[in-house]
């Protein structure tokens, strides 16, 4: 027997937007079925998952905060995938974006160099100091790749761990809080380093705005300049790209620098907005989770946001079942796995048209 | 290698065979019969389903409804190591070998796993005597030229000694002088009583080798005749359905000055079994079509990449628009001084399949008319362009602004070259502007391309039809092996010299008369 995937001849706008959905209620029911497996009720953990979190307004704006790191590292990951490049790396981009622009909180740290200008200056420069540090380390993988062909799927996802364990020396050696008890832990940020609340709580903080719009700005980007289109033309027909005029190697770059960039940004916030302070790990794998949201957003922004909200939605439902449902914290991951799955499927199955034949192979 | 005779009926019979993809219909009803030792023409323009029924029979594809016997005797092909078993062979238009492996390699992977390699030699030899078809068994498939690789698919068919040998557009590929060659050697098959299934639509080649014709139109047979019999008109007129008009050329074209200058321009491959292109210079003046022949492969596509701008890598003055030197400037560049491109893949290449033809606009033209300022697109205004296009040279497609992958060759042909056309270029530099294109499509853009020359653009056409060559340009060079031929007058050349150039043996002399 051969399995044959033709292509097919037009794509509709409805397969578009149902293979996501079915590919997150088929994750749904597999998940479900992992947990039943566990001798847990799959109706209570759904319950738990994905309805609760929904109710009430603490965790509504917990799920805005997780989402927005989400929907920042993959809106600049749509840009290298739809080029058709693979940064799999975002997750050390935004563990050095943290690094690099929580430093600057540190440095700053009780008033110092606030004198004579004032501390005003502080946030604005963490953040664009975390967007260049991640900008600058996704051009490692780029820069590798236009001089010397090597795969940037490969070096991107190396640096990873090369970024986490920087991070990991120096939060418990240089960075470390000289009078924390020897807690591997930097000093808490000053309030002029930190960004600002939007909402009581305290955990609403500024960063969701700068994700929305990321969003925003991506949509323009592809809709109506020449650089969206060239993104699009060099994934899609990479000779026509080039008849085009576009040069690949500029491109490559490019989408580098904002995914990374991004990334980078995406870090700082987390670190500005949510923690408060460095640690040996500032990031629940948001990086890589961010690849299952690029990809179930379909690459488009507006997709990525509601995809941002969806994945968010996962980490939120599986701290409670934890408590709720004593399931275990890896179920989380586990779930994420499986959603990539379904929507990777989905994608062929929108694409291609599944043929079993029987018979001799040609 | 005797031929088995079954007396009587014919040898493949097919009745009623239909295959559909989707709603499409590519073959439609089609009855065919081949005779023992005949040689049969399959005949029918680009789409009109020639190809898909000789994949039926050959096995590669399942006919939707239909039968086919074959001996008398009805089977259904699960493959074509089925059809090859039942003494079918086929010789394809694109090679399926393998660069870097030699010819007797190459023939040993088709063949059953006992055969031996030297055994293999020895009947590699045997056939190629046979034949008179000269085959080294030891060379690697890189160094041999077109009509040497087809020889290999060849053999390789024969090899297994088939009763029915299929060859799909067999002198594509090829000079004057390899078809007669390889005509010499279908001969020997005929006479052997094997039968031809002979597919193309080079009417002349049909009424010299074929006594019996089937015409294909839009997936239905239109017509059964003896071609021996027909003039290549009727012929036509039948695979066309409608007459064809000739092309417009006005006779005696002003030569203006030189627009587009190539002088001494050597470039080293970029890729592996790549051309290097060798001291090539040309000029080609306002209101002229200058036309580059030659067989595949000898350093088209190289030039090409080098006269767009896709490749960079020359001395500036080598290339010059207009007296600019611009053989250091990128493609855009080259657009701005005037000159436009028309690559041969149309899909990938000219034009994004999957992009809408608003955007195939934006891709080539976003420099040129306005389409992009300050990096924003105006697709409004890009769309607008597109309709234009598709009016002024007759673009039949689905729906308002569909994807170009969705329109036939023809007309994605049609628009690819309008678009560029419609900018009024200075210079038209385009490659196999009519392949695989329908056959009013095809004078439909030998047509715009004489107009655009005859209002004061210099065009350069690269193209192996020999036929479109002399149709429509007023000087002709040859390139072969990554050089260029003197130019000839195309009124006072012969097909005889163009072929010899194209083989490269004429280069001596002509190389002398230079200096």
């Amino acid at each position: 027997m051969r399995i044959d995937l033709e292509a097919r001849p037009s794509r509709s706008l409805a397969l578009d937007i149902g293979a996501p959905i079915v590919a997150l209620i088929a994750a749904i029911l597999l998940g479900g079925l992992v947990v039943w497996l566990m001798g847990k009720s799959p109706t209570r953990a759904f319950s738990v998952y994905f309805i609760e979190p929904l109710l009430e307004g603490w965790s509504l704006q917990e799920l805005a905060v997780k989402a927005c790191p989400l929907v920042l590292i993959a809106i600049g990951l749509s840009f290298c995938f739809r080029a058709n490049l693979w940064n799999i790396g975002a997750e050390g981009q935004f563990v050095i974006g943290g690094l690099v622009g929580g430093w600057l909180a540190i440095a700053t740290h009780d008033g110092a160099y606030q004198s004579v200008i004032g501390g005003w200056w502080i946030l604005p420069a963490m953040l664009v100091l975390g967007t260049l540090a991640g900008a600058l380390y996704a051009m490692i993988p780029a820069l590798l790749r236009v001089w010397l062909g090597v795969s940037e799927i490969l070096t991107s996802l190396m640096l990873v761990y090369v970024a986490e364990l920087i991070l990991d020396y120096l939060s418990r050696g240089p960075l470390r809080d000289p009078k924390g008890f020897n807690f591997p832990q930097s000093v808490t940020f000053d309030d002029v380093a930190h960004l600002p609340y939007l909402a009581e709580g305290d955990r609403l903080h500024a960063g969701v705005i700068l994700a929305v719009l990321a969003v925003l700005i991506a949509a323009f980007i592809f809709s109506r300049t020449l650089f969206g289109f060239e993104v699009r033309l060099v994934g899609d027909a990479p000779r026509a790209a080039r008849f085009a005029g576009f040069s690949d190697r500029w491109l490559t770059i490019a989408v580098f620098a904002i995914s990374g960039g991004l990334a980078g940004l995406a870090g700082i916030c987390e670190v500005a907005g949510q923690i408060g302070q460095l640690q040996p790990t500032i990031s629940p794998g948001y990086g890589f989770t961010a690849i299952i949201v690029a990809f179930l957003g379909r690459l488009s922004p507006f997709g990525i946001l509601i995809a941002g909200l969806v994945l968010a939605l996962t980490y939120i439902g599986g701290e409670s079942a934890q408590v709720a449902l004593k399931l275990p914290n890896d179920m989380t991951r586990a779930f994420q796995g499986l959603l990539l799955m379904c929507v990777l499927i989905a994608d062929a199955a929108t694409r291609y048209r599944i043929r079993f034949r029987l018979g001799a192979l040609a | 290698m005797d031929v088995q005779v079954t007396e009587g009926g014919p040898l493949l019979s097919l009745r009623g065979i239909v295959k559909r993809f989707g709603d499409f219909v590519a073959n439609d009803h089609i009855d065919l019969d081949i005779h023992e030792g005949e040689a049969h023409a399959l005949i029918g323009e680009n789409g009109a389903g020639k190809s898909t029924l000789v994949k039926i029979i050959y096995g590669l594809l399942q006919p939707t409804e239909g039968t086919i016997a074959i001996a008398g005797e009805q089977v259904r092909l699960s493959g074509p190591e089925d059809a090859r078993t039942r003494g079918i062979g086929m010789v394809f238009q694109h090679f399926s070998l393998f660069d870097n492996l030699t010819v007797a390699e190459n023939i040993a992977l088709v063949l059953p796993r006992d055969q031996n390699l030297n055994g293999l030699r020895g009947r590699i030899a045997e056939v190629a005597e046979r034949y008179r078809m000269p085959l080294e068994p030891d060379r690697e498939v890189w160094s041999l030229s077109a009509g040497e690789r087809q020889r290999i698919e060849i053999a390789r068919c024969l090899l297994q000694n088939p009763r029915l040998v299929i060859l799909d557009e067999p002198t594509s590929v090829l000079t004057p002088q390899e078809s007669y060659r390889l005509f010499e050697t279908l001969d020997r098959l005929k006479s052997e009583g094997r039968s031809l299934l002979y597919i193309s639509h080079k009417l002349d080649e049909v009424k010299r080798l074929c006594e019996r014709a089937t015409i294909l139109r839009l997936g239905k047979k239109v017509g059964y005749c003896d071609p021996r019999k027909e003039s290549a008109r009727s012929l036509a007129a039948l695979m066309v359905g409608t007459q064809i008009s000739d092309i417009h050329a006005p006779t005696a074209r002003a030569a203006g000055p030189q627009r587009l200058v190539v002088d001494d321009l050597s470039i080293e491959a970029e890729e592996i079994h790549g051309v290097d292109l060798e001291h090539i210079s040309l000029a080609v003046r306002a209101g002229e079509v200058f036309g580059i022949a030659g067989v595949a492969g000898n350093g088209q596509s190289e030039l090409f990449a080098v006269l767009s701008g896709e490749r960079i890598g020359t001395r500036a003055e080598a290339i010059r628009i207009d007296g600019a030197e611009t053989g250091g400037d990128d493609i855009t560049r080259r657009r701005l001084l005037g000159a436009a491109f028309v690559p041969e893949e149309r899909n990938g290449h000219a034009a994004a399949p999957d992009f809408s033809l608003t955007e195939n606009v934006v891709l080539s033209r976003h420099a040129t008319a306005g389409v992009a300022q300050h990096g924003l697109v105006s697709f409004d205004r890009a769309k607008a362009l597109a309709q234009s296009i598709i009016s002024v040279f007759d673009v039949r497609k689905a729906g308002p602004d569909p994807a170009a992958r969705t329109l036939s060759g023809g007309n994605l042909q049609k628009f690819v070259v309008g678009r560029e056309i419609l900018s009024e270029p200075k210079i038209l530099v385009v490659n196999q502007p009519t392949w695989g294109v329908d056959a009013a499509a095809c004078a439909a853009i030998r047509q715009a391309l004489v107009d655009l020359a005859a209002r004061g653009a210099a065009v350069l056409l690269i193209s192996q039809d020999l036929d479109e060559l002399f149709e429509i340009c007023d000087r002709i060079a040859v390139i072969h092996d990554g050089r260029l031929s003197e130019a000839l007058d195309a009124r006072g050349a012969t097909r005889e010299e163009i072929g010899l150039l194209m083989t490269g043996t004429g280069h001596q002399t002509a190389a002398a008369h230079a200096h």
